[in-house]
């Protein structure tokens, strides 16, 4: 999968989890996830659990915890999606 | 002492906002326990003065207090290590179904969704004595470990 259509997917799975909407016109690798999307710590952890499902990977708590940032997400999702 | 018994005394809650009797199972699939709501409740004098009946969000913090809390203590293994830890409840989706009136005897049983990096999701049903179903829903909270 490349890059771009990591990033699409995963815009689909954060969604209904950032409330204000038009804060996901405008994800760039360096968005975080809690600061820029306004996303709540404890919807981080949903946030992984959907990921593992619509990617059919398994994230390591240690990688769990490195998953700040949009560009961390993706090349995490796309590290295991290959293995 | 069994580790019910255990957990039951770790719980960080104390009158009149404690709300296990006791704790029936707790395994690493989910828990189950009692309550039953006395007479005298603080919250019946105003829900309401002339129709006591428990409130919804009561019936919710029950639920989170047998199965959110007493699974994420053994979970944890802190009723091993007896280490301090905090609870936040996060998020809660709850049916009510039928009333419980002051007197009543609840059992709340909760089924893990998930543990994970430090927040359990649980499904949690709660039952009257007569086996009806009271209300039902889906808990989550988060468990932060002190120092």
């Amino acid at each position: 999968m490349t890059t771009e259509e990591i990033t699409e997917k995963l815009r689909t799975i954060i969604e209904p989890y950032v409330e204000e909407k038009e804060l996901l016109n405008d994800i760039k690798p360096e968005t975080d996830l809690l600061e820029d999307l306004k996303i709540n710590s404890a919807n981080l952890v949903d946030i992984i659990i959907d990921v593992e499902m619509a990617f059919d990977i398994e994230i390591d708590d240690d990688a769990a915890e490195r998953m700040l940032k949009v560009k961390d997400a993706v090349s995490i999702i796309q590290e295991r999606v290959e293995a | 002492m069994d580790h019910c018994q255990t957990i039951l005394k770790l719980l960080p809650y104390r009158l009149p906002f404690l709300f296990v009797d006791r704790y029936l199972r707790i395994d690493e699939n989910g828990a189950e326990g009692e309550y039953t709501f006395r007479e005298d409740e603080y919250f019946y004098q105003g829900h309401f003065p002339e129709y006591p009946v428990t409130p919804g969000v009561i019936l919710t913090e029950v639920m989170a207090q047998i199965g959110l809390v007493g699974l994420g203590i053994f979970l944890t293994k802190a009723y091993e290590t007896r280490k301090a830890q905090k609870f936040v409840f996060t998020s809660s989706e709850v049916e009510y179904l039928k009333e419980v009136l002051p007197g009543e005897k609840v059992k709340v049983v909760s089924e893990k969704i998930f543990f994970r990096l430090g927040k359990l999701k649980c499904k949690v049903e709660m039952w009257n004595a007569n086996g009806e179903r009271v209300a039902k829903g889906v808990l989550s909270g988060m468990i932060i470990n002190e120092g």
